[in-house]
């Protein structure tokens, strides 16, 4: 199959960024302010006062195809090059270098919701979002109760969005964008919003639309989504493609990417202990062992603590635990191994802590991990800040398939069984 | 369709994009309509308001200095200038600011940026319709009757269109790289209100200097306003006309032109 939709070679997108200058624009009177103060310099390298200039290539040699029909996952960590990508495939920016050559119209969905206006009705944000996006009046018509059946929010049409909850904001922003009908669809992380059960029918969504032979490029943190969506995927690092290849595997080799990123930054916090172990990394994994940063509320879990400790500690008996906090620090269970009875020991100099919790029992919410190790019964290893957070969004932990709603009720969620008695 | 970016190659479909878009161009005339009116207590009255209330300080100000009230009521005489100036002026305004007033569009989502500015324009000749009513009742009520020179009105619209435009695009893509010039637009708007023929007619302006009060381009625009509404009873100066046109044609030409050839780097420093 030659049929290439999208061919990139070479591409490079260089920024500038001056180092003095707190605004990306410039003011006149600092240009004639430079101006006459070089008339007085005598050498032109004397740079006093004037800022200094840098390069920076965002995007650098960056060359692939797709071919129609493909539904292809572009990955990496922040700032390596996605969004800019993205944004000079939909024309926002133009690139410094390289070439672009693209069959068949382009709609991009960079950021859900722009250009909606605050003051306007959710009717009139769906006429006006439709026209920015590129969508004729006919069209919009057209495609109207389609659009508002998706949003689910038939009763507040005629509503000003401002008074809209975030959830209905953004999922009125999808469903337009989604009834958009182009040929080539580039998506940037609209996932990352909305509860996991819209986020569900969003994926589904572009599903179809990669089903109906049109083209897909989507940018995503959420390794589930692509790993389910995409039929291959781009790995970016440093503005360069680091790798190209089925989802799985460049879902592996983003995700060592992320625990190189991982060990640095647990690098320099505040700790207490002896310092014979160490841990030197943290992550959520769900079931599957796909690494996730937001787990619904019911699943099975797995926490993941990088270590690394000294030879001598070897053979000797670790214990190794974590307390989980709420929005005010409070400290909302404890478990280590020894509470489950299980005794840990180590064979090597570094390895990787993993606790697995099933139906995680904590409602709606943002946590954080604090773990500890002892060695001993000696505190080894003590953080005094979270190694991370855990986000937890809406599920059906009862599996009863209700929605419990249980946020604000309290953080814990306890399963149980009701019967009348009398 | 086959579409390509490579650096500096001007989008060969950009007119046919722009024409793909002008229904943009509606919508965003239509919101900034519509977002200005929702939520004011008296609406539409507003555009009405600000040059009836110039009007009126122009009038008095006309009997203070002792002009004599000729053939034309000093109410219509000043307002047919009232009008097509305050419709340049919002729209010089409000199409130099448009862009940065709408940096997350432009950083997010690709249309052909000239839709902005234009935009702004459409709103302003929105409001100005709506004047021209006010105005086909004042005279009315003094019984005025225009006359033949009427049919010439839509020229006069189309030039102060086309010259709003073509300044309006020309410092709307300068303010994106020097804000300066959001400093620069209210003191031009606020200096042509006295230089240009408002409070007064272009015939208290010495022969000898006629000439030279024609390159402010509002002069030939306000006559042939006044000569078209008032049917033909304040005097069409020609030249001053076509140096209107003239000007109109070369701040269009400057503006899009400048426009265009900063337009690929807006993103990037807005």
């Amino acid at each position: 199959m030659s049929d290439v939709v999208i061919r990139v070679a070479h591409l490079g997108k260089c920024y500038r960024i001056r180092h003095q200058r707190p605004e990306p624009y410039v003011a006149l009177r600092d240009v004639i302010a430079d101006r006459v103060r070089s008339l007085w310099r005598r050498s032109p390298d004397d740079a006093g006062g004037l800022p200094s200039v840098e390069d920076f290539w965002a995007l650098d040699d960056v060359s692939f195809e797709v071919r129609r029909g493909e539904v292809v996952g572009v990955i990496g960590r922040n700032g390596a090059g996605k969004s800019t990508l993205l944004k000079v495939l939909s024309r926002i920016t133009e690139p410094t270098r390289g070439r672009v050559e693209l069959d068949g119209n382009v709609a991009s969905l960079l950021e859900v919701g722009t250009g909606f206006h605050p003051e306007l009705t959710g009717r009139e944000n769906i006429f006006l979002n439709g026209a920015i996006l590129g969508m004729s009046r006919v069209e919009i018509r057209g495609k109207f109760d389609e659009i508002v059946a998706f949003a689910e929010i038939d009763r507040f049409l005629d509503t000003p969005v401002k008074r809209y909850s975030s959830g209905m904001y953004v999922r009125l922003a999808f469903a337009v964008a989604a009834h958009l009908e182009p040929e080539i669809l580039i998506v940037d992380e609209v996932l990352a919003v909305g509860d996991a059960q819209f986020q569900k029918k969003c994926l589904g969504k572009i599903g179809d639309v990669a089903k109906a032979g049109r083209t897909v490029l989507f940018v995503s943190h959420n390794m589930a989504a692509v790993a389910s969506l995409c039929t291959r995927a781009l790995v970016l690092r440093a503005g360069a493609v680091e790798l190209d290849d089925r989802p799985e595997i460049a879902i592996r080799t983003y995700l060592n990417d992320m625990s190189e990123a991982g060990r640095t930054t647990l690098e320099g916090i505040p700790r207490k202990g002896t310092g014979r172990a160490k841990f030197t990394g943290f992550h959520l994994e769900d079931d599957r062992g796909v690494i996730t940063t937001s787990i619904q509320s019911g699943d099975d879990v797995r926490l993941v603590f990088d270590f690394e400790c000294e030879a001598g500690s070897i053979g000797r008996p670790f214990d190794v635990g974590f307390g989980i906090h709420g929005g005010y620090d409070e400290c909302l269970f404890v478990l280590y191994a020894s509470y489950v009875g299980t005794p840990l020991t180590v064979s090597r100099t570094r390895g990787r802590f993993v606790c697995r919790i099933p139906r995680f029992p904590l409602s709606p919410g943002t946590y954080s991990v604090v773990p500890r190790i002892e060695i001993n019964a000696v505190e080894a290893d003590f953080p005094q800040v979270p190694v991370g957070t855990i986000e937890v969004v809406d599920g059906d932990f009862f599996g009863s398939k209700v929605r419990t709603n249980a946020r604000g009720a309290g953080p814990f969620l306890v399963d149980g069984t009701w019967s009348v008695e009398s | 369709m086959k579409l390509v970016i490579e650096p500096g190659r001007t989008a060969r479909n950009y007119w046919r994009d722009l024409w793909r878009y002008r229904e943009l161009m509606y919508f965003l005339a239509w919101r900034d309509l519509a977002v200005r009116y929702k939520q004011t207590a008296i609406g539409v009255a507003w555009a009405v308001i600000r040059p009836a209330l110039t009007m009126a300080v122009f009038v008095v100000f006309r009997r203070f200095v002792g002009i004599a009230p000729g053939a034309v009521p000093d109410p219509i005489l000043v307002l047919a200038a009232v009008l097509p100036w305050q419709f340049f002026a919002a729209a010089l305004t409000d199409s130099s600011g448009s862009l940065i007033a709408n940096t997350n569009l432009i950083a997010k989502i690709y249309f052909p940026r000239l839709i902005v500015p234009g935009a702004a324009v459409v709103t302003a000749l929105v409001d100005f319709v709506i004047t021209l009513g006010m105005l086909a009742v004042l005279m009315a009520w003094y019984g005025f009757a225009p006359g033949w020179h009427l049919l010439a009105l839509p020229v006069f619209v189309v030039i102060t269109f086309g010259l709003s435009l073509g300044f309006g695009v020309f410092l709307a893509a300068l303010n994106v790289e020097y804000r300066d010039f959001r400093y620069v637009v209210p003191f031009i708007v606020q200096f042509g209100l006295f230089i240009s023929p408002i409070a007064f007619t272009t015939d208290h302006v010495p022969e000898r200097w006629r000439s030279w009060y024609a390159l402010n381009p509002v002069v030939g625009i306000i006559d042939g306003f006044r000569w078209s509404i008032l049917g033909g009873r304040t005097p069409l100066n020609r030249e001053a006309v076509a140096l209107s046109i003239a000007m109109t044609l070369f701040f269009l030409v400057l503006g899009v032109w400048y426009f265009r050839r900063v337009e690929r780097r807006f993103a990037d420093v807005i």
